[in-house]
């Protein structure tokens, strides 16, 4: 593992048990999130990728558990941890931005105090005065006026209580920060200006940003690379220039065209046939067969290899494993055999 | 004998031309008081705080065209859907459809009108009912409003419907229940549940903003299909600018309770002569990394509408705002054929 490396995510598996079966939301994933970029992670609604967010973080509960997988994160493994050294990690090097903030605040406390509080929790040497210091100067930072700290969370607009979240994360120098759809709650004036400070906060802090949204605009708008998970699965990955300009995979080719473009004149919308697919049964093969274009004979009876497409962009699939592919077959083939 | 299908029978009967008026919005004001009753009155004297939604609120809509309504939350765009359809009853003002003032309407009238306007929501989980069958959910309203059908008639009916918005083949969907199919497919089931009193009119209230991305293009194409099909008028509600770009004639940008903006969608789009028109065209969010946003973004949030700001609404976040903007309202007025805007200083903007 290479040191530009923050967290390496390697076969990650996460199962939910349902009444119905098990359900696999994340199914032998990885993912390399590099030190200081801003790293989209894609999909559908029902595609894995909060509960990967989650999991990055060990956090997950009721049925949903980590069944196989290694967590490197910052050249330590988080699955050797213990589940209760795990609170040490939480919030101090990785902090976490929900969609809505409303739920992630404590209603009844003052904003000053749920940063105060934070440092505490992490820090207990750090004396009241400088903790509040702290809290001020970084509030200020964000764009919030320190005397609106000693207000309570219904005091603050959607877009402010979203700086709060963030500035939860750095009061604690946090190393890397996970975003699910922190702008989903937001219009699209505040969520314009809430981008530009996720990019300025990159910039000034170093800060390693694992941004989750289904919004393929607000990813090509911040992000340095992009990871597109369908079905569980991690379908594609690459810098944003090149998954945008030459998408590999057909599902990210199809979802790219699928998307609005204000800026364009005159374009249809591409219709993606089909369903997304439940991954209580999901289809045999690559799981994308039914919906695609390009389907062949080998995609419905085996999985393709998450693999090097060109330079740094990976795909799963079978249209760039052509002639490895019969070989990569034979070898599954003799392993199941 | 062939007997000729509902639909064709209805197609018969409308002699309507279209891009004639079908509806005629004007002045129309819905405020909703933040206390009620007899004590409130007396503590408040008569004055109870409101927050006003809609705020003088007029414009037309043409027969077959696709009207868009576009705003930021709180804007007001989903209760002026409701005033439209009298699913809420205005504070003031009036809306007339097809020559008819719906204010005045007895309630039987009323309810024979429902049967031509229509709408669909956004969440079809929250509009379907979970212990109708999809079958059951499309021919109720028929069973309200055309009781001279037979129940074979309807089934005949709710079958040819889900085949036509693409529910294929329609009789395995007929007995399943909401919770069974996608969520795409839901929405389907709801259109095809406004479609089955062949409506003229149909509001639908950000009808894809819960649907899956790679699905969103699939039903904007059916709503699209549709509307040639049945012949239908759309009132679109939207926070997405980008996709209303992709189906909308018209388009009307509101902004706390009331219009900023109102035109072709090539002139409000291409030619904005509304600062807040202006900010949020820019806000959207390009898929397309080689783009950057060049133009600052305004200060502040939309403001509560309890209080909303004197003068121009805008003003405290323009960036054009000049000392009268404070004071003095600026009208709806039009700038250029078809094109209408509330700005005291529109003619700076335009080419």
């Amino acid at each position: 593992m290479t040191d530009d490396i923050l967290y390496s995510v390697r076969n990650l598996t996460v199962e939910y048990k349902t009444r119905a079966g098990v359900v696999r939301a994340v199914d032998n994933v990885s993912l390399d999130i590099r030190r200081g970029e801003i790293l989209g992670l894609v999909g559908e609604s029902g595609c894995g990728k909060s509960t990967l967010g989650k999991a990055l973080m060990r956090l997950h509960d009721g049925p949903a558990s980590i069944t196989g997988g290694e967590l490197w994160f910052d050249g330590r493994n988080l699955m050797d941890l213990s589940l209760r050294e795990m609170p040490d990690i939480r919030g101090a090097e990785i902090g976490m931005v929900f969609q809505d903030p409303m739920t992630s605040l404590n209603p009844i406390q003052r904003i000053m105090d749920h940063l105060t509080e934070t440092i505490h929790a992490h820090e207990p040497e750090t004396s009241d005065s400088s903790a509040r210091a702290r809290a001020e100067e970084l509030v200020e930072r964000l764009g919030i006026r320190h005397e609106r700290l000693k207000e309570y969370p219904h005091q603050m607009s959607g877009g402010m209580r979203q700086r709060v979240m963030i500035s939860l994360a750095l009061a604690l120098r946090a190393k890397l920060v996970i975003a699910d759809e922190p702008t989903t709650s937001l219009d699209v004036i505040v969520e314009a200006k809430f981008l530009d400070l996720l990019k300025e906060l990159q910039k000034e802090f170093g800060l390693t940003i694992l941004l989750i949204t289904h919004n393929i605009g607000v990813v090509a708008e911040v992000a340095d690379r992009v990871a597109v998970m369908y079905a569980a699965k991690m379908a594609e990955v690459g810098t944003v220039g090149s998954v945008f300009g030459d998408p590999k995979h057909p599902y990210t080719q199809g979802l790219l065209r699928s998307v609005p473009n204000i800026k364009l004149d005159g374009a249809d919308l591409y219709k993606m046939g089909g369903q997304p697919p439940s991954l209580l049964h999901p289809p045999s093969g690559c799981r994308f067969h039914p919906r695609c274009p390009f389907v062949m004979d080998i995609c419905s009876e085996h999985e393709p290899i998450f693999s090097p497409v060109v330079g740094d962009q990976l795909a799963a699939c079978w249209l760039y494993q052509g002639h490895g592919a019969n070989k990569v077959v034979e070898n599954q083939e003799k392993s199941n055999g | 004998m062939v007997r000729s299908t509902p639909l064709e029978e209805r197609k018969k009967k409308r002699t309507a031309i279209m891009g004639e008026e079908l509806i005629r919005v004007e002045d129309l004001r819905k405020h909703f008081p933040l206390q009620t009753g007899f004590i409130a009155n007396i503590v408040n004297r008569g004055k109870i705080p409101a927050v006003k939604a809609v705020d003088g609120v007029s414009f037309i809509i043409k027969r077959g065209e696709v009207f868009g309504l576009a705003g930021e939350s709180g804007s007001g765009k989903s209760t002026v859907g409701r005033l439209v359809l009298r699913l809420l009853e205005p504070t003031s003002g009036r809306v007339i459809f097809d020559g008819v003032d719906l204010g005045g309407l007895p309630q039987e009238d009323m309810r024979r009108m429902r049967a031509r306007m229509q709408i669909v929501f956004q969440d079809p989980l929250a509009s379907l009912n979970p212990r109708m069958s999809i079958g059951q959910a499309i021919e109720h309203p028929s069973q309200i409003h055309m009781p001279e059908f037979s129940q074979a008639d309807r089934r005949t009916q709710a079958l040819d419907i889900l085949k036509a918005v693409g529910m294929n083949p329609a009789e395995s969907f007929y007995d399943l229940f909401p919770h069974q199919i996608s969520g795409g497919q839901r929405q389907r089931v709801a259109l095809a549940r406004a479609l089955v009193t062949f409506p003229e009119f149909i509001v639908a209230d950000e009808p894809i903003a819960m649907a899956d991305v790679s699905v969103r293009a699939v039903l904007l194409d059916l709503m699209m299909k549709m509307k040639e099909e049945f012949e239908l008028t759309y009132l679109f509600i939207t926070h997405d600018l980008a996709t209303a770009k992709y189906v909308c004639n018209r388009i009307a940008i509101m902004y706390l309770g009331k219009l900023c903006e109102v035109g072709p969608l090539d002139e409000v789009y291409g030619n904005s002569a509304h600062p807040y028109t202006r900010a949020l065209l820019e806000a959207v969010p390009v898929p397309d990394p080689r783009y950057r946003r060049t133009q600052a973004m305004p200060a502040g949030e939309i403001p509560n509408a309890i209080n909303p700001p004197s003068g121009c609404h805008f003003h405290p976040r323009c960036p054009i705002a000049r000392p009268n903007c404070s004071v003095d309202e600026p009208p709806l007025r039009e700038i250029l054929p078809g094109h209408q805007v509330a700005c005291h200083y529109a003619e700076d903007l335009i080419k």
